[in-house]
């Protein structure tokens, strides 16, 4: 064969495949995408009216203490790009940050004597954008976010069946943790009347200044 | 850890089990070389395909010429995809406006996704646009993968043929990969993967607002097409930053546990694949035996050191996801580096030392527990020769395998294949442990920071395309030296296999007599492993010694750098 029809022949294969492999399959899998699950292939977004206020698949930066706190972010919560601390599990600045951690939580939710910070609250995730919590830290995170908002206890407690209900279990019972989806949380707190502030109906925000405290 | 952390594995082990020799059986009707003439939608686009190209598939080539398709591919394949990159800018379907790549990034990314290594030394979502992802990236990832089972099939063809100067086609080798079980199977992964909530979107993401007022880009693309691709391929190049590791990219466990079935579902297919075109079904049983105790054996050592290498106050989810915990983003970076296909769901920089020193030990193997699409079993195969070489002079016969005699010239393009990467790994991280430039990059003090280098060199030689990515891969040293070691790396896994499957196709195949070292009993299977292991371990034990042995140790006794 000859040196020249080889590389034709190559240029000719690379042209169909670029076709077929980058353009065909891709927009096959979007109109596929698009018809059997819309909304999941357009990013699981969040609307408020129509307005687009998140995607249930990303964490959002920490919005007060009225709200639940994700994970801790590498890349603060960014979408471009995410990012992950790649901490080595030997650096002085991963063990720096742990500490840190532990107590900022601690004072936040004031957990009763002995509760242990669960692990997730303390390291980075990996994308920087993990929406979920464990169960424990959602349930830990809820007396203050009930306290913030000035619910009663009767709504304190709602709160907390919000989370049962909520919770995402394991794959088949063995695949991933269980957990709570910190994105979605927040976001019912904001749109279910009974867990909104009655105040900021019209626009005011109740919550104590953190800094008369 | 506890007995409940073990099921998952299992369970994962099994499914492989079940899924493989169906997968397998498709596969010989679809790429076996008597196959029934086919009909349907994906035969007419085969035949399109070759009459779009001018190919005629029936054209039989010599390994001189098989070699010379597939680098002349390649050539054009890394060429256009580093001009596409240069200038994306003024490209279309680049909804964020993003800039031209830089040279170096540009090359640095095409010969990694040429050579199915897929190191991303930049973040997809800030750095090419939907275009390149799909026309540059995406297509690719299929052809690299491709060129891989056309290389097995050619050793195959070798195997199988007697006295022929030819082993197949090169282009229809590659066309009959892609069409009949790349593009099939990624159309079905991508379509449940969407099911999930992996995204597919051509269009640029919403700025969304919350009430409060805090404003977030939903960075949106053509995702699912691509991660179903990466994983199948082998390739392992993510369309974010951080790979499957991103809620778009793997948002539940069960996305999680299909993508990671798809990182070993083909490579173990292929094994019973070449059992069934030799004619060797025991042998078959025999090579996947062997690469189970393999990963098992790591994964062990793998969970083990995560769950139980310090006391309760190191906790261990830095660089994990709550929706996967421990036990997944081990078993997943487990698989990962036993595969070259190096996409991770959690960050392996932070893994625990011994963990971390496994999924770089898989790498230094070879990659032949299972191994990249096509060049994983052709690796195994290579250890087999040297395996039977080495109990031959035992014995004092001529080895042979499957009937037909290994020589010099086969000895010596296998010892090419085993060895080229080891000596890329070896020699490219003590010259980065010895110049500054190479240094800079380090983002961790003691022996982590020489770990980061030796992962970094162990992945592009090996094509793996994880990292301890806290390495700053984007300077022009590393992108320079580390698109050699992969290109490097590619070559050498790819043209010596050729070069043999030439020799052997002429080769006469001797009866089988009481004196023939039969290659498909526990007995050599035993040989085998030790001599991947010995091979593997003797080469790297120093350079492991100065990075993740040493750093587990002081782990263990809590010091900190």
């Amino acid at each position: 064969m000859k040196v020249r029809s080889v590389w034709l022949k190559a240029f000719g294969l690379w042209a169909a495949l670029t076709l077929l492999c980058g353009g065909a399959y891709p927009l096959l899998v979007t109109v596929v995408g698009r018809l059997l699950f819309p909304e999941k292939a357009g990013g699981s977004l969040l609307r408020s009216g129509e307005k687009v206020v998140g995607s249930s698949l990303l964490a959002r930066a920490p919005a007060g203490p009225g709200y639940f706190r994700p994970r801790p972010s590498a890349c603060s919560w960014s979408t471009l790009p995410s990012g992950a601390s790649n901490a080595a599990p030997t650096g002085a600045a991963l063990t720096d940050s742990v500490r840190i951690r532990r107590a900022r939580f601690q004072t936040e939710n004031e957990p009763a004597d002995g509760a242990e910070v669960p692990a997730e609250m303390l390291c980075a995730s990996a994308s920087g954008l993990d929406p979920h919590i464990s169960v424990e830290s959602a349930r830990l995170q809820a007396g203050r976010v009930a306290r913030e908002r000035g619910l009663d206890e009767k709504t304190g407690a709602g709160l907390q069946k919000l989370i049962e209900d909520r919770t995402e279990p394991r794959l088949w019972g063995l695949f991933g943790l269980p957990r709570v989806n910190v994105t979605l949380m927040n976001f019912m707190l904001d749109t279910i009347p009974e867990f909104r502030n009655f105040h900021q109906e019209d626009g005011h925000d109740a919550r104590p200044d953190p800094a008369e405290k | 850890m506890t007995v409940h952390d073990w099921i998952p594995p299992a369970v994962y082990i099994a499914v492989l089990a079940v899924l493989s020799p169906p997968l397998a059986a498709y596969l010989v009707r679809v790429l076996g070389e008597n196959r029934k003439p086919f009909r349907g939608p994906l035969a007419l686009l085969e035949r399109g395909i070759f009459q779009a190209a001018g190919i005629d598939p029936a054209v039989e080539m010599t390994a001189r010429t098989y070699i010379l398709s597939l680098l002349a591919f390649h050539g054009i394949g890394l060429a256009a995809l580093t001009v596409l990159q240069m200038l994306q800018g003024r490209l279309p379907l680049n909804p964020a406006g993003l800039a031209n790549v830089p040279f170096p990034l540009a090359f640095n990314t095409a010969v990694s996704f040429a050579t199915n290594t897929n190191w991303q030394a930049y973040s997809g979502e800030t750095t090419l646009s939907p275009l390149v992802q799909s026309f540059g990236l995406g297509v690719q990832n299929f052809v690299s993968a491709a060129a891989g089972m056309a290389v097995l099939q050619a050793f195959i063809r070798g195997v199988v043929r007697q006295g022929r100067d030819t082993v197949g086609n090169f282009w229809a080798d590659l066309v009959k990969s892609v069409v009949h079980v790349l593009l099939p199977l990624s159309l079905l992964w991508a379509v449940l993967l969407i099911g999930q909530g992996v995204i597919q979107s051509c269009s640029a993401g919403p700025a969304a607002v919350t009430p409060s007022g805090a404003a977030q880009t939903v960075p949106l693309g053509p995702v699912a097409s691509q991660i179903a691709i990466k994983q199948l391929g082998t390739n392992g190049g993510g369309y974010f930053g951080v790979n499957s590791a991103h809620p778009f990219e793997n948002p539940t466990p069960f996305s999680d546990f299909l993508e990671m079935l798809a990182i070993l579902l083909i490579p173990s297919a292929l094994v019973f694949m070449y059992a069934r075109l030799t004619g060797q079904k025991k042998q078959g049983w025999m090579l996947w035996g062997v690469m189970l105790f393999l990963l098992i054996a790591g994964l062990s050592v793998a969970l083990a050191a995560e769950f139980h290498s310090r006391g309760p106050d190191w906790p261990a989810m830095e660089g994990k996801e709550q929706r996967f915990g421990i036990t997944d983003s081990v078993l997943w970076a487990v698989n990962t580096t036993c595969a070259s296909n190096g996409s991770v769901n959690a960050m392996h920089g932070s893994l625990s030392p011994a963990a971390g020193g496994v999924a770089m030990l898989n790498i230094m193997l070879g990659e032949v527990v299972f191994g990249g699409v096509g060049v994983g079993l052709t690796g195994m195969l290579m250890f087999v020769f040297v395996s039977v070489f080495i109990a031959g002079l035992m014995v004092g016969r001529t080895p042979e395998y499957l009937g037909k005699k290994i020589e010099a010239s086969e000895i010596k393009m296998a010892m090419i294949v085993l060895l080229v990467p080891n000596a890329l790994i070896l020699l490219g991280a003590g010259l980065a442990a010895s110049v500054p430039a190479g240094l800079a990059g380090r983002s961790a003090a003691g022996p982590h920071g020489f770990s980061e280098i030796l992962y970094a060199f162990a992945s592009a030689a090996g094509n793996n395309g994880s990292a301890f990515a806290g390495l700053g891969a984007g300077s022009p040293f590393y992108c320079t030296t580390l698109a050699a070691a992969m290109l490097a790396g590619r070559l050498a896994a790819l043209l010596p296999v050729v070069a043999i499957a030439g020799g052997l196709a002429a080769k006469r195949r001797s009866p089988e007599t009481a004196g023939t070292l039969r290659t498909d009993t526990a007995l050599f299977a035993f040989v085998l492993t030790g001599v991947i292991l010995i091979v593997g371990a003797l080469t790297f034990f120093p350079a492991l010694c100065l990075g993740p042995i040493v750093e587990q140790g002081l782990f263990g006794l809590g010091r900190l750098f």
